[in-house]
């Protein structure tokens, strides 16, 4: 009976082998391969020229996924111990967001944070701005001839993007280490007090070890979009922090029209996620379901 | 001592949801705005709810979006349900590799998922180009579209194929939970397989299914970059229009579509889990 039902898969993995893999294995050939055809690894050397962006790229996702952690570890951990009732309210509501479609909430952080937005308007409201242009004067090298600010530059710069990614990708960090805490065993925790552990020791002896394998699926879920978006950059970063993903869009729907050099840029980019995937799977064997939402 | 922890605890927590809620309410509030601008209040108004139905390329892309989502979802609890079901009854050897193809969409970039296939689509229409030519040329009877393009077909087949592990990844634990002589049993009995597979497995793998079916919406609602890559220019979601305007101003008529959908989702939500809770209830009291 049970091999019988295998034969369920066939069609799945016939769309597997048509979807996911061929468009993958196309564009390693591209990825190699020279504008007329034949086999080339320009593309690859090409990529020096774009050092800056890879850099910028990794610096800004990196510090976007330690925000994330830094929140979301002691979130998911506080909800874990809230009542029953309360979590199924904090699940709804940490999933919520993602309703309103990604752009949108994106182009919100837009209105909060430009020149003359909320904001801005706030601060000014406050006094904060004329407090800051008051303190600059007097520590001015020439107080005569400073120029007072009249809003904090805040979109179009690293910040805002790093804000945009938290912002964006922080409930990816959130569930999968909820996911993992919420199954510890409790009698685990139990033993471990009775045995005389303090509450600290109980957290870092028992519980941040077994929650690990959530950490590394948060951390790899929050990375990999971080490192790969175009348009948080774009529309946060005001074009002046082209990210990894900005460079892939144009040269394929942009200006900079070159297939085989996005494709290469996208193989470095596979790479990165097998390696997360890698490591995963060395810490978390069989956690598949830390993966999901 | 325990009671200062809650309270600091509750505290952090409620600050990351105005942290997560802030932007959303201020897209809400401002769909009411009388004037134009997102940062300027200029009073209350309905007016963008109204010239929101009158604008063809936002509802257009309403249509779009819904009936993208909504397809693929059914398409993808469907096809990704009975996927499971033959991962499930593999033997490990041959379903290890498998999960890890199945896991890929899911872990790689939005961005070289969306390229890849693009890339693939494109590739796949210059074949068929030159098969129909011939084809078409070879003889009279039927003659076959010869130049295809990428559109609402290809942007299907994308989210399909996005949603799909999602619904196996939900339904797949359920399927491992569930009593492995509970098959044989109801076969035993006298269940052909189809019987079998309709009154033992379907049912208790349910929720497995239900949850499924919820995340892959989500996903095809909150995809913009897989969209873009794959649907061309023919077909646009509303985040595809949404991007189209940011490069120049974004009409307040983007919020009011946004806080309408957005307050249909919260009351299905709300609907759904306080039927839920009721129902918990019920049993509770019952076993009690």
């Amino acid at each position: 009976m049970k091999h019988k039902l295998s034969r369920f898969a066939i069609p799945y993995v016939v769309w597997m082998a048509l979807f996911v893999v061929a468009p993958i294995l196309l564009v390693v050939v591209y990825a190699f391969s020279s504008a007329n055809g034949g086999f080339t690894l320009a593309n690859f050397a090409r990529m020096r020229t774009y050092t800056v962006v890879f850099t910028r790229s990794f610096k800004l996702a990196i510090i976007a996924t330690a925000v994330c952690l830094l929140i979301g570890y002691p979130v998911s951990y506080m909800m874990s111990r809230e009542g029953e009732r309360f979590q199924r309210v904090a699940m709804v509501l940490i999933m919520l967001p993602m309703w309103m479609n990604f752009l949108l909430r994106t182009y919100s952080w837009m209105s909060i944070l430009e020149n003359n937005g909320l904001l801005n308007q706030f601060f000014q409201h406050i006094g904060l701005i004329s407090l800051y242009n008051q303190i600059a004067a007097r520590f001015a090298a020439d107080p005569a001839a400073y120029v007072p600010i009249t809003h904090f530059q805040m979109i179009g710069t690293p910040g805002a993007v790093v804000l945009g990614m938290v912002y964006n990708y922080l409930p990816f960090m959130i569930l999968p280490i909820y996911s993992v805490i919420i199954k510890l065993d409790a009698s685990l925790i139990e033993a471990a007090r009775d045995l005389g552990a303090s509450t600290v020791q109980v957290f870092r002896r028992v519980i941040l070890p077994l929650s690990l394998p959530g950490v590394l699926s948060g951390i790899t879920m929050v990375f990999v979009p971080s490192v790969s978006t175009f348009a948080i950059s774009k529309m946060l970063g005001g074009g002046t922090e082209m990210l990894l993903g900005d460079l892939i869009e144009q040269q394929f729907l942009g200006g900079a029209y070159n297939p085989q050099l996005g494709a290469a840029i996208s193989l470095v980019m596979m790479v990165i996620v097998v390696v997360c995937m890698v490591v995963m799977n060395r810490f978390g064997e069989g956690e598949e379901q830390a993966v999901m939402l | 001592m325990k009671r200062k922890g809650t309270f600091l605890s509750r505290l952090f927590m409620a600050l990351v949801f105005v942290f997560l809620y802030a932007p959303i309410a201020l897209l809400i509030i401002f769909s009411f705005n009388a004037g134009s601008s997102n940062t300027v209040w200029k009073g209350f108004s309905l007016d963008w709810y109204g010239k929101l139905f009158h604008n063809r390329l936002i509802m257009q892309s309403v249509y779009t979006t819904l009936l993208v989502s909504l397809l693929a979802t059914v398409i993808a609890t469907v096809a990704g349900t009975f996927a499971a079901i033959g991962f499930y009854a593999m033997r490990r050897r041959v379903r290890q590799p498998l999960m890890t193809v199945n896991n890929i969409p899911m872990m790689n970039a939005d961005i070289v998922t969306g390229v890849s296939l693009c890339l693939f689509f494109v590739a796949v229409f210059n074949g068929w180009h030159g098969f129909a030519v011939w084809f078409n040329q070879a003889q009279r009877l039927f003659i076959l579209e010869e130049n295809l393009h990428l559109g609402f077909g290809t942007l299907l087949i994308a989210h399909i194929g996005f949603n799909i592990p999602y619904v196996i990844l939900s339904v797949g634990p359920k399927l491992r939970q569930m009593d492995k002589n509970l098959v044989d049993a109801a076969q035993d009995l006298g269940c052909t397989w189809m019987q079998a597979f309709r009154k033992v497995i379907l049912p208790e793998i349910m929720p497995g299914i239900v949850s499924g079916a919820l995340t892959a919406f989500t996903m095809s609602i909150d995809d913009f970059v897989i969209s873009y890559f794959t649907a061309g220019s023919s077909a646009s979601t509303l985040a595809m229009t949404i991007y189209g305007m940011t490069k120049k101003r974004v009409s307040p008529q983007i919020n009011a579509i946004s806080t309408l959908l957005f307050l249909t989702v919260l009351i299905l939500l709300a609907i759904v889990n306080l039927r839920e809770a009721r129902q918990e209830r019920l049993s509770a009291r019952r076993a009690g």
